[in-house]
C-alpha cells in the first residue's frame, strides 16, 4: 500500500536513533557513518530489523548526511555505492522480519549554510540532495524522508531536489530549539507554509529537542498544517557524560509522551538521537488503540519568508510597492547601473515605515529582467525577513524568482486568459506561492462587478485543475481611474465586497490607480482606501512610507476592533506625537545649536557672505551628521557652483577628517561616519551637476574584492565608501571572488588599481594567486592588499604593491597611484 | 550572570563589556562623539533582539604522549596548545555562536551602512567574547565541585593550534546540528560570530587569568588587549 494511503488509515510509527546503536557496535568517532551500510551491512540490517521487530513501519536508511560533498570518492567509497547499500539493508531487514513496511530514504543536512550566510550555492544543495534521491529511488525506496533541517532554505533545495528526480511522496521534518524558532530564525508558521507550498506530503520536526519540549510546538504546528504531522523527538535533552552524549529520559516515560503526543493529532511518530528499540518498542504500545485524529484542511492564506509568516485575512496587509520603476527615473537609473544598493535602500525603507510584504519589480525594457528580477529577489532576502511580492509579466523572470526565494511568495499575477493560467499555475503548484488573479481575462475588464466576478470564479476552477486551492488565491477586483470612469471606483469596491461575501475569497488592490490623472492624489487614495477597507480588502499595495495612506491603515485597524485595545495605534502614535513635541527640543535642536555655534565661530574668521553653510556643510560631514549635510548642500548649491562645493568645501572637510583618523585623534565609526555624511551629499550635488549637464571628475577605476575562501567584505565596504569619496570609481566584485574573475575584469576594462582583502590565514594564499596572475595577465595594475592577518612583511612577499594598514592608507596610495596618471 | 540569564531570556539587557567594543573599534582614547555614543547604543539594542546564543559542549579523555595530543576524536601537535594543557587530564570542548541573524544584519548594513556594520561587527565580537565567558563561568563552577580546575580557553589558531583541528571539532560536536555552526571550505565558520575552543581541565588549581586574546602568542596582533 502506498504511505500516503497508509497514512490516511492510521498511525505510522517510525524508527528511532542509528548513531549511538552504530557506536555500540564498533563505530568511531571521526569515522564516516555511510561506509558502515557497505563494510558491516549485517549491522545495519541487525539495527533495521530490531526496530521493525519493536513495531516501526518505516525504516529509516543510513544515509543522514551521506551526500556527494562527503562521499567523494576520496574515502573510497562513491555516494552511489553507500545510497544503494544502505537502501539495500533496509529491504533485507524488511525480508527477514516478515512484515509490510517503507524504506525512507534519508536526508539529513549537508553541513553547509546556504550562500550567502554560507559558502553552498542553492542550486549546487539542489544537485546534491537530487542525486542522493534519484540513486534511492533507483534502488527502491518507497518514500524521501528530508530531516534535521535546521535551515529553512535547504530544506527547500532538498525538496526541489528530491521531486525533480523522483516521484517518491517526501516527508520533511526540521529541528526547533526550546524557544520554538528554527537555527536560522524560521517559526513553525514560515516553515509549514514553505512546505505546504513546495507540496511535501507530510511535514514535522525531529531531533533537538525530547517530546516534552516538542508538545507546544505540535500544537501550534497542528494548527497551521493541513497535512499530516510527524514528530520524531530526541529521548530528551542531552547532556555529556565522559565525551558521551547521554540523554535524560527513558523509555517508558518517552513512550508515555508519546501518546500525548499522538492523540494531540501527529499521524507519525518515531524517535531521533538517544532512542532505541525499546523505547519504539513501548512507544508502539502506548499508542494501541489510538483513533488517530483527522488531518483538517485549514484554508489559511498565509506568505513567508525565511523567518515570518503573513496571513492574509480579516486583518488587512500592507504591500510596499516602490520597489518598481514604473514613473521613477532614479529607479530606472539604478537598474541598469546595477545599483542594487538603492534598490535595497527601499526595500529597508518601506519595511520601518511598516509594509507586512514588499512588492518586487524590476521590469525595464533594456535590461535582462530573469536574472535582474533572480539578483534582487536574493538580495532582498538576505538582509530583509519581510515576505515578498513577485511582480512580473515575465514567466521565466517569475520561474527564477520562484526558485530562489526562500519560503512561500505572493505572485503577481496571474489573469482569467488561458495562456496565461497555463503559465503561471503550474508554477505556482510546483514551487507554492499565493497569486494575485487580475479579474480581466481574453474579453478584457468586464465593466460591472458581476463580470469580475465570473472572471474570478473561472479563475478559482482552473487553479483547482491544477491542485491548488482557494486559499492560494487573492482576486484583484481592479482599480479604474475615476477621472476617465466616474462609476469606477464603486464597481471595484462592489467587487470587493462580493468576492468576500458570494466567493468567500481574499481581494488585494493596486489602490493608487484609483487616483490617475487628478491632482493631490495622496487625497483620493486615502479615502478610497480607507473605503476599500470597509468593504473587505484583504490586501493592499500601496506606498507604505506615504503617511496619509498609513494614517488609514492604523485608524481602519483601530476602528474595526482589529487592534486590541488600540495597541498599535498607540505606539505608533504616541511615538509621533512625541517626536513632535520632541524635535523643537533635544536632538534636532542641539544639532541646530551645534551648526549655529560653528557658524559664528566661522564668521569671526573671515568675512564672506556664503561662509555660513559652507562651514555647514563641512561641519556637518566632519561630524557625521548625514541629514544636515544634505540640507546644508542643497542650501550651497543654491548659491554656488556644484564642483566648487565639492573641490572647496567637500574634499577639504574629508581631508581633514583622514588626517584626524591618521593623526588618531578620531576613530572609525567618526571617520566613516563623515564619509556617509559626504556621501550623501554628494549625491545631491550630482544629481545638480546631472541637471547641468555636467559631471563630476572621475579620478579612475579601482577594482575592489575579498578574496576567493573568504566570506567578510567589511574592511572592503570601508574601502569603498572612502575611494567613492574621492571620486574614483569602485567595481566592487564582492567577496569570496576567484582569481580568474578579479583578472578577467581588469583585463577587460585595464583597470589600474586592484585593491584585495583577506581576514583569514587561510585565505591568504589565494590573495597570493591573485596577485600572480594579475602580474601575468595585468601587469600594469597596481595592487594593494588589507585585511587583519597581514602585515607590511607578509604583503611584501606576496608581491604587493602596497600594504594598507586602514582605509585612509588605501585612499592615500589611489591618490599616489592616479596622480602619476 | 544574572543579567546574561535574563537576556538569554528575554532578549533585553545584555551585559555590555563596553570597553571591549571601543577596543574592537580601534578607541585610543579618542573623544567620543554623541552621535557615534548613540550608535552604538542603537547597535547593543539590535543585537540583543537578532542574537540567539547557543553553546555546545563535550567531554573528552586528554592524553599528551611525545607532543601529540590526543582528545581521542583528534591527534594534534601544537607546542602553545601543549603548554596551555599542562597537567590536565581531560578536555572540555565547545562551540558558541550568536545565530545566523546577526549575519543577516551585518550583511544588511554592509551594503547599506558601513559605519553601522562596522560597530555591529565589533559589538557582537564582544557580544560573543562576553557569552563564551558566561559560558565558562557556569562549567568552571560546575568542574570545580567534582574537583576538576578548568584551564584558560584555546582556540584553533591560537598560537601554532592547527586550523585544521576545525573540521575535527565540528565534528565531534555536531556542531551544525547542536547549535547550526557550519565550516566553510576555508574553514572559517558560518555565521561568523561563532568560537571553537578545548578547555584543559585539570586536578591541580592553577590560577591562571590568562585566557582568550592574551592566550594568543601574536603579540603584533592591533587588536591584542
Amino acid at each position: 500500500m502506498d504511505i500516503r494511503k497508509a497514512m490516511e488509515e492510521r498511525l505510522l510509527f517510525c524508527d528511532g536513533g542509528m548513531g549511538s546503536l552504530l557506536q555500540a557496535r564498533g563505530l568511531k568517532p571521526g569515522e564516516l557513518p555511510g561506509i558502515w551500510n557497505i563494510t558491516h551491512p549485517e549491522a545495519l540490517v541487525e539495527i533495521h530489523r530490531a526496530y521493525l521487530e519493536a513495531g516501526a513501519d518505516i525504516v529509516t536508511t543510513n544515509t543522514f548526511g551521506a551526500d556527494g560533498l562527503k562521499y567523494n570518492g576520496q574515502m573510497g567509497y562513491s555516494v552511489e555505492e553507500v545510497v544503494r547499500a544502505a537502501v539495500r539493508n533496509g529491504r533485507e531487514a524488511i525480508r527477514q522480519a516478515g512484515k509490510e513496511a517503507y524504506i525512507a530514504l534519508d536526508m539529513g543536512p549537508t553541513g553547509k549554510l546556504l550562500k550567502p550566510l554560507g559558502d553552498l550555492g542553492f542550486e549546487d544543495a539542489v544537485r546534491l540532495f537530487g542525486q542522493v534521491a534519484a540513486i534511492g529511488a533507483s534502488e527502491g525506496a518507497d518514500l524521501i524522508l528530508i530531516e534535521t533541517m535546521s535551515d529553512s532554505y535547504e530544506a527547500k533545495a532538498a525538496v526541489l531536489g528530491a521531486k525533480e528526480n523522483c516521484s517518491l511522496p517526501v516527508f520533511v521534518t526540521v529541528t526547533f530549539d526550546e524557544k520554538g524558532k528554527l537555527l536560522t530564525g524560521g517559526s513553525p508558521a514560515s516553515v509549514v507554509a514553505m512546505l505546504e507550498g513546495l507540496g511535501v506530503d507530510a511535514l514535522g520536526m525531529n531531533c533537538g529537542l525530547g517530546p516534552m519540549q516538542m508538545k507546544g510546538i505540535l500544537k501550534e504546528i497542528l494548527s497551521l498544517s493541513s497535512l499530516p504531522v510527524i514528530v520524531n523527538p530526541n529521548a530528551g535533552l542531552p547532556r555529556s557524560e565522559n565525551g558521551k552524549t547521554v540523554y535524560d529520559i527513558d523509555a517508558d516515560t518517552f513512550a508515555g509522551l508519546m501518546r500525548e503526543i499522538a492523540l494531540m493529532g501527529a499521524r507519525v511518530v518515531g524517535g531521533c538521537c538517544g532512542t532505541t528499540p525499546e523505547h519504539i518498542r513501548r512507544t508502539v504500545k502506548a499508542c494501541q488503540g489510538i483513533e488517530p485524529v483527522p488531518v483538517k484542511q485549514k484554508g489559511r492564506t498565509v506568505v513567508s519568508s525565511f523567518a515570518r509568516a503573513v496571513v492574509i485575512d480579516r486583518d488587512p496587509v500592507i504591500i510596499g510597492e516602490r520597489i518598481n520603476p514604473t514613473g521613477k527615473p532614479k529607479f530606472k537609473q539604478a537598474l541598469r547601473d546595477h545599483n542594487l544598493e538603492y534598490i535595497l535602500q527601499e526595500g529597508v525603507a518601506q519595511q520601518d515605515h511598516g509594509a507586512h510584504v514588499l512588492d518586487v519589480n524590476v521590469g525595464l525594457p533594456e535590461i535582462d529582467e530573469p536574472s535582474m528580477m533572480e539578483e534582487v529577489v536574493r538580495e532582498l532576502q538576505s538582509i530583509i525577513d519581510l515576505p515578498l511580492q513577485i511582480d512580473t509579466s515575465d514567466l521565466a523572470a517569475m520561474e527564477r524568482a520562484m526558485r530562489v526565494y526562500n519560503g512561500k511568495p505572493l505572485i503577481n499575477s496571474v489573469n482569467g486568459k488561458e495562456e496565461s493560467m497555463r503559465g503561471v499555475f503550474p508554477l505556482v503548484k510546483k514551487y507554492g506561492g499565493v497569486v494575485v488573479a487580475l479579474a480581466l481575462d481574453e474579453g478584457g475588464i468586464p465593466e460591472t462587478a458581476e463580470g469580475r466576478l465570473k472572471v474570478a470564479k473561472k479563475i478559482y476552477d482552473r487553479a483547482a485543475e491544477y491542485g491548488i486551492g482557494a486559499e492560494d488565491i487573492v482576486v484583484d477586483a481592479l482599480c479604474m481611474t475615476i477621472s476617465s470612469d466616474g462609476r469606477g471606483a464603486v464597481t471595484t469596491l462592489e467587487a470587493v465586497r462580493r468576492v468576500r461575501d458570494e466567493l468567500g475569497g481574499k481581494t488585494i488592490l493596486g489602490v493608487s490607480n484609483i487616483s490617475f490623472g487628478l491632482p493631490v492624489r495622496e487625497n483620493i487614495n486615502a479615502a478610497f482606501f480607507a473605503m476599500a477597507l470597509q468593504n473587505g480588502l484583504s490586501a493592499a499595495i500601496i506606498n507604505p512610507n506615504s503617511d496619509g495612506m498609513m494614517r488609514v491603515y492604523h485608524s481602519f485597524r483601530a476602528l474595526a476592533a482589529l487592534d486590541e485595545n488600540c495597541g498599535d495605534y498607540i505606539r505608533v502614535y504616541a511615538q509621533e506625537a512625541a517626536r513632535k513635541k520632541a524635535a523643537a527640543g533635544s536632538a534636532e535642536g542641539k544639532a541646530a545649536a551645534y551648526l549655529v555655534s560653528a557658524r559664528n565661530g566661522q564668521e569671526a574668521g573671515d568675512g564672506q557672505s556664503s561662509a555660513d553653510t559652507a562651514s555647514a556643510l563641512a561641519v556637518s560631514i566632519e561630524r557625521g551628521m548625514k541629514e544636515q549635510a544634505v540640507r546644508a548642500v542643497g542650501e550651497l548649491l543654491a548659491k554656488r557652483d556644484p564642483l566648487e562645493v565639492i573641490n572647496q568645501e567637500m574634499i577639504p572637510a574629508l581631508d581633514r577628517v583622514g588626517k584626524g583618523f591618521e593623526a588618531g585623534t578620531i576613530f572609525l565609526p567618526q571617520l566613516l561616519m563623515s564619509a556617509e555624511a559626504a556621501k550623501a551629499a554628494f549625491e545631491i550635488v550630482r544629481e545638480s551637476l546631472q541637471a547641468s549637464g555636467g559631471e563630476q571628475e572621475k579620478k579612475g577605476e579601482i577594482i575592489l574584492a575579498t578574496v576567493k575562501g573568504d566570506i567578510h567584505d567589511i574592511g572592503k565596504n570601508i574601502v569603498k565608501v572612502l575611494l567613492e569619496n574621492y571620486g574614483y570609481e569602485v567595481l566592487d566584485l564582492g567577496k569570496d571572488v576567484a582569481p580568474e574573475k578579479i583578472v578577467g575584469l581588469a583585463v577587460e576594462r585595464r583597470v589600474r588599481l586592484v585593491g584585495l582583502s583577506a581576514l583569514m590565514t587561510t585565505t591568504v594564499p589565494s590573495m597570493e594567486e591573485t596577485i600572480a596572475l594579475l602580474r601575468q595577465k595585468a601587469p600594469w595594475a597596481r595592487v594593494m592588499v588589507g585585511g587583519a592577518v597581514l602585515t607590511r612583511e607578509y604583503a611584501d612577499s606576496m608581491g604587493a604593491d602596497s600594504y594598507c594598514r586602514d582605509a585612509m592608507a588605501s585612499v592615500n596610495y589611489a591618490e599616489e597611484v592616479f596622480r602619476g596618471k | 550572570m544574572d543579567r546574561m540569564k535574563q537576556w538569554l531570556g528575554s532578549g533585553e539587557g545584555f551585559p555590555w563589556d563596553e570597553r571591549e567594543i571601543l577596543r574592537y573599534l580601534g578607541h585610543r582614547g579618542q573623544e567620543i562623539p554623541e552621535n557615534v555614543e548613540q550608535l552604538i547604543g542603537e547597535c547593543q539594542r539590535e543585537l540583543e533582539q537578532a542574537a540567539t546564543a547557543r553553546s555546545v559542549c563535550v567531554e573528552y579523555p586528554l592524553a599528551i604522549r611525545e607532543h601529540v595530543i590526543d582528545m581521542v576524536f583528534l591527534q594534534t601537535k601544537s607546542r602553545s596548545l601543549e603548554k596551555n594543557l599542562k597537567d590536565c587530564g581531560r578536555i572540555l570542548v565547545f562551540g558558541a555562536t550568536l545565530g545566523s541573524r546577526v549575519d543577516v544584519l551585518l550583511k544588511r548594513y554592509g551594503q547599506l551602512s558601513v559605519s553601522r556594520a562596522v560597530v555591529l561587527q565589533a559589538a557582537s565580537a564582544a557580544m560573543l567574547e562576553t557569552y563564551c565567558d558566561y559560558c565558562n563561568e557556569v562549567w568552571r563552577e560546575e568542574y570545580q565541585k567534582k574537583g576538576w580546575y578548568m584551564r584558560p580557553r584555546f582556540s584553533p589558531g591560537y598560537g601554532d593550534f592547527p586550523l585544521e583541528c576545525q573540521k575535527e571539532i565540528a565534528g565531534a560536536l555536531e556542531m551544525n546540528k547542536r547549535i547550526g555552526v557550519t565550516l566553510t571550505d576555508s574553514l572559517l565558520m558560518a555565521p561568523s560570530k561563532s568560537v571553537t575552543a578545548v578547555i584543559g581541565l585539570s586536578r591541580k588549581p592553577k590560577m591562571c587569568s590568562i585566557q582568550g586574546c592574551e592566550a594568543c602568542g601574536r603579540t603584533g596582533c592591533e587588536y591584542r588587549r
